[in-house]
């Protein structure tokens, strides 16, 4: 194994080649990232740059000395176009070919948008450091921002936008926020603190079209014919992976790269972050994760397998969500549940806890407002895959 | 090696007190790290650097001679 090529320069893609280096491989990395910069972190692009607190060189998930000291072969703004597994090269644009021993496919996901709105005027997603700077300069006291998806990251918006000044509307299809992925006491909970901070909350909604005037968005025409005015719209509904790049080379491709326990998708190709759905094992199901942490637990483990040293990729899924000024945390696998338990839900004190609970097992727990240390006993028993009612008896005494 | 940490960045996920348990904490109230040991041993200097890796705020950061 002589040259390991990365595609894909944000966190899962600088893991990796961080990790290798880390483990003393001496060999060729090349990594290969479309964005022209130094690899940044994204989870701040909702929270600390769009409030304003952070100016964009806070982003830097490394100092430049750090990442030119990785000796990497980084070509930045450069996207893949194509890849041949029989031949073991990656394509690239306007580039020749890169031949690999190992690759890494880290190309993320990029942000959903509602049809035909690509170039229009004031509609925004938020993905990348240009979208969240475009955004940050809309924000203006008295402007009306929708935001279509009232999701985590459509939520975050809402409330910083608001404290900017912001006239701003959250729609939702579904009766209530976040219900199907964590449940609808979670999803009352968080339309609570948003309403405190002044943002109008419409539900059961569904979306049209957008209002335009003279090639610019003007608003949103709801299915009932209801028009909500707007000078800026956020669409906030999800994330498609980028794997456009990989048709054709045989790799199997099911919203997501299809990998196995150790997170090989083929020989010597694996996936890593946002777009890696690998089996893991600790919870007997297929997963992709799109979280911060795993993009960096999953390159580590993927430079261990690259490197010989095969174990299975087992971890207790987590992550955070800033709302309202209430940090929100979760554990475990939350998204196929069973039931949601409410042990706790106080809106006055700002706090709340849920379990989740999968056939007779506890799988996940998320917590507002509440002591990150004392959350970490509840990973303990996720990761140790507790009884139900054995994780109950324990918790609740 | 010396450990540094920014804690205004620190997002409160605990995973370098998962890995470290003897380097890093977490403050009660918010979780924000808190830095137990800055010239841990050398046995501990593979966790300390997972940590660093994996810390998903990149607060974590390491002098190494």
């Amino acid at each position: 194994m002589n040259r390991a090529v990365i595609v894909g320069a944000s966190a899962g893609g600088l893991a990796t080649a961080e990790a290798l280096r880390k483990a003393g491989f001496a060999g060729g990395i090349t990594l290969i990232g479309d964005e022209p910069q130094l690899p940044y972190d994204r989870p701040p692009l909702s929270k600390q740059l769009l409030s304003g607190q952070w100016e964009p060189d806070r982003l830097a998930l490394r100092p430049a000395a750090d990442i030119e000291a990785l000796g990497l072969d980084l070509r930045l703004g450069v996207r893949a176009t194509g890849l041949d597994i029989e031949r073991q090269v990656v394509t690239v644009a306007d580039e020749v070919d890169v031949p690999y021993d190992a690759l890494v496919v880290a190309t993320g996901v990029r942000a959903r948008r509602l049809p035909d709105t690509d170039g229009v005027a004031g509609v925004h997603s938020l993905r990348t450091l240009p979208d969240a700077l475009a955004l940050k300069e809309r924000l203006r006291p008295g402007r009306r921002l929708v935001i279509v998806g009232a999701g985590f990251v459509g939520a975050e918006v809402a409330a910083t936008a608001s404290a900017l000044g912001v006239q701003v509307t959250l729609l939702e299809s579904g009766s209530v926020p976040l219900a199907a992925a964590v449940g609808e006491e979670v999803g009352r909970f968080m339309t609570g603190l948003l309403h405190e901070h002044g943002v109008a909350i419409r539900t059961g909604v569904a979306v049209a079209e957008l209002t335009r005037a003279g090639g610019g968005a003007t608003g949103v025409r709801l299915a009932d014919g209801t028009v909500l005015p707007a000078d800026d719209v956020l669409m906030a509904i999800g994330s498609v992976p980028n794997t456009e790049w990989l048709a054709g080379s045989g790799l199997t491709v099911q919203n997501g790269l299809v990998c196995d326990q150790y997170c090989a998708a083929a020989d010597g190709v694996y996936g890593v972050g946002d777009i890696a759905r690998w089996h893991n094992p600790r919870f007997g199901t297929d997963m992709r994760i799109e979280h911060r942490t795993n993009a960096a637990e999953q390159g580590m483990a993927v430079a261990r397998a690259i490197l010989g040293d095969l174990r299975p990729f087992t971890p207790v899924p987590y992550f955070w969500s800033d709302q309202c000024g209430v940090k929100f945390q979760a554990y475990g696998h939350l998204r196929d549940h069973d039931e949601a338990l409410v042990l706790e839900s106080d809106p006055a004190a700002r706090q709340l806890l849920v379990a989740y609970r999968k056939a007779d097992r506890l799988v996940g727990v998320l917590a507002a407002g509440i002591s990150p240390k004392l959350l970490r006993a509840w990973r303990a028993l996720i990761a140790a895959a507790t009884p139900w009612s054995a994780a109950l008896a324990i918790t609740t005494v | 090696m010396k450990v540094s940490v920014e804690a205004d960045k620190c997002v409160a996920a605990g995973q370098c007190v998962l890995l470290a348990p003897e380097v890093f904490d977490q403050r009660e109230e918010d979780g924000v790290v808190v830095l137990l040991d800055e010239t841990p041993e050398p046995q501990r200097h593979a966790a300390v650097r997972e940590s660093a890796m994996v810390c998903p705020a990149a607060a974590i950061h390491l002098a190494e001679s």
